[in-house]
């Protein structure tokens, strides 16, 4: 269990890396697919199986779909986003320092604090299977499920309204 | 069956939050910077499912799912922006969108 967790630990942040570090957004694209899979096997470390299901199915599929759909729509004919020289190009270092020491620190809080040893007990009866999800998910969080609701009608809308316009080029 | 402190799920979480800290702060494509925010939320939703498990209580995979379904609401609405800078100016680098007008 702990090689498991590791491995795919070291997966996700290398693809995470990766993600950030290509060129071509493509490239970003998969490299977010295999982020999220192994993300999905560390929700199944910790005992995750619905959630492992619908990072596979929503995450990788329908919203990195999305990514890709755009991708194609707008690079196809377009020059490189990115091949201009920064304007602002000293942006990269500090932003690279400023993010290790946002690392320590965080590192430094979880040393500080050792929430629990490992975790030995074995989880309540039915965590993490999809009847026990979703007796919580519309009992005890209810307003939070209703206000997703209404978030996801927001952006409906909202993208209606804005990608619905006829095309004005400059 | 033994799994790891929740510690090392948290410095897991840590460090690819720090990563798309540092890809939104670097990058000037706003599609991959949009990714580097989807790293963010895979951080949070990591530490959200550790703490879940550790308390043994579900609330946390909960929010894993509401999660998710707020960060595919936030990709739509950006990626529909992205789509009308693009149609307007053929490009979008960041740097030079730095008014929200036409």
């Amino acid at each position: 269990m702990s090689f498991l967790f590791w491995l795919c630990a070291v997966i996700a942040i290398l693809t995470g890396i990766g993600v950030v570090a290509s060129r071509h957004p493509v490239h970003s694209v998969v490299g977010l697919i295999v982020n999220f899979s192994a993300l999905a096997v560390l929700f199944l470390t910790l005992s995750g199986e619905f959630l492992a299901m619908i990072q596979i199915i929503i995450y990788a599929g329908a919203i990195l779909v999305l990514f890709l759909f755009v991708i194609a729509i707008l690079t196809a004919g377009n020059r490189a986003v990115e091949s201009a020289p920064s304007r602002l190009e000293f942006q990269a270092v500090p932003s690279i320092v400023a993010g290790l020491a946002a690392l320590t620190l965080l590192a430094a809080g979880i040393r500080e604090t050792r929430p629990a040893a490992a975790i030995t007990s074995p989880p309540p009866e039915g965590f993490g299977l999809v009847a026990t999800f979703g007796r919580s998910l519309l009992t005890t969080n209810l307003f939070a499920f209703e206000v997703t609701g209404f978030v996801l009608l927001v952006a409906v809308i909202g993208v209606i309204v804005m990608a619905g316009r006829p095309a004005v080029r400059s | 069956m033994q799994i790891p402190p929740v510690a090392d799920y948290l410095i897991v979480a840590a460090a690819l939050f720090v990563v798309g800290v540092v890809g939104f702060l670097v990058r000037r494509n706003p599609i991959t910077m949009l990714m580097a925010i989807e790293l963010m939320w895979n951080a949070g939703n990591l530490a959200f499912a550790a703490f879940a498990r550790s308390f043994g209580d579900m609330s946390g995979q909960v929010f894993v799912f509401i999660v998710i379904t707020v960060a595919a609401a936030e990709a739509a609405i950006a990626l529909a922006i992205v789509v009308m800078v693009f149609r307007r100016r053929r490009d979008a680098d960041v740097d030079d969108i730095s008014v929200m007008r036409g």
